[in-house]
């Protein structure tokens, strides 16, 4: 966080708008057509780009979550729950885009006998609660460490839901990374790239966005306290 | 444009919808700060308004 928080946001969204146009021109334009699944394999890029961010966002969540209660972080808390909202924002987004690729390879919208989207979708749920105990408490200490014990809990089902789409026992998901490195090279390999960084600049503009928004509210309520 | 085609299309749009919208409610959070802001600082008093005005002297 020290070096790149200094990056001023207006750069960093630039970045960030430069670097989504160019996966964009690179997914439409330089990326061919895969041998399986033709045109729609596109949809790619982006579905598993955003699923990595959003795993990134929870486990940035949890880290925060265990600086706040390791260290007694005064910020971490904040920083916390910014990262659990952005994974929220892109797990919406996997769901979303996996659903609109289902629809288009398997013929449905949804499968509930699949388990990695099952699994994906108790991540999703699990962290969408977070929110729910966040806000029945008051805000204060109290409120804080329950949040972060939440989040670390949250983590553990990371790593279930990304093995669980190498586990799979009829393997309809098609497995992008395996234990041999990504399963695609040449130019599906570079646009993936672009894409995943592009995302990656993207929520972290927008977490650095939003952080900034937040901090700026709680020092508002502060100094109501103090003017009232 | 094939059914594939317009899928794709569906979810980019879908993509790049969700992010403009999340960005436009940020957008309208950060003016209520602002205008919060605002308010406070209309309550706060002036200090140079209520300053005795200053004899100027030379430093250096």
């Amino acid at each position: 966080m020290g070096r790149t928080s200094r990056i001023p946001l207006p750069l960093l969204a630039a970045i960030s708008l430069v670097l989504v146009t160019t996966a964009l021109a690179f997914v439409f334009f330089v990326a061919p057509d895969d041998a399986n699944q033709g045109f729609s394999q596109r949809i790619f890029y982006f579905h598993v780009s955003i699923a990595i961010t959003a795993y990134a966002c929870f486990a940035g969540g949890a880290w925060n979550a265990l600086l706040h209660l390791w260290k007694r972080d005064p910020n971490a808390d904040l920083r916390s729950y910014v990262c659990v909202h952005q994974g929220l924002i892109f797990g919406t987004l996997v769901l979303l885009t996996g659903s609109i690729w289902a629809k288009i390879s398997w013929g449905h919208w949804w499968l509930w006998s699949e388990d990695q989207l099952v699994l994906f979708l108790v991540l999703y749920l699990f962290y969408c609660a977070y929110f729910m105990l966040r806000f029945s408490v008051d805000p204060g200490p109290q409120r804080a460490n329950l949040s972060a014990v939440y989040a670390l809990f949250g983590v553990v089902l990371i790593p279930v839901s990304f093995a669980a789409i190498r586990l799979a026992k009829n393997l309809i998901h098609p497995v992008v990374f395996t234990l041999h490195g990504p399963n695609f090279g040449g130019w599906i390999l570079v646009t993936y790239c672009i894409a995943q960084t592009a995302l990656l600049a993207l929520a972290y503009t927008l977490y650095r966005l939003e952080l900034g928004g937040k901090r700026l509210d709680v020092r508002l309520r502060r100094l109501r306290e103090v003017l009232a | 444009m094939t059914t594939s085609e317009k899928y794709v299309t569906a979810a980019y749009c879908v993509v790049f919808a969700i992010v403009l919208v999340y960005v436009l409610i940020m957008a309208l959070k950060l003016q209520r700060l602002e205008r919060e802001v605002d308010e406070i600082a209309g309550r706060v008093p002036d200090e140079d308004a209520e300053e005795a005005p200053r004899e100027t002297a030379q430093v250096g």
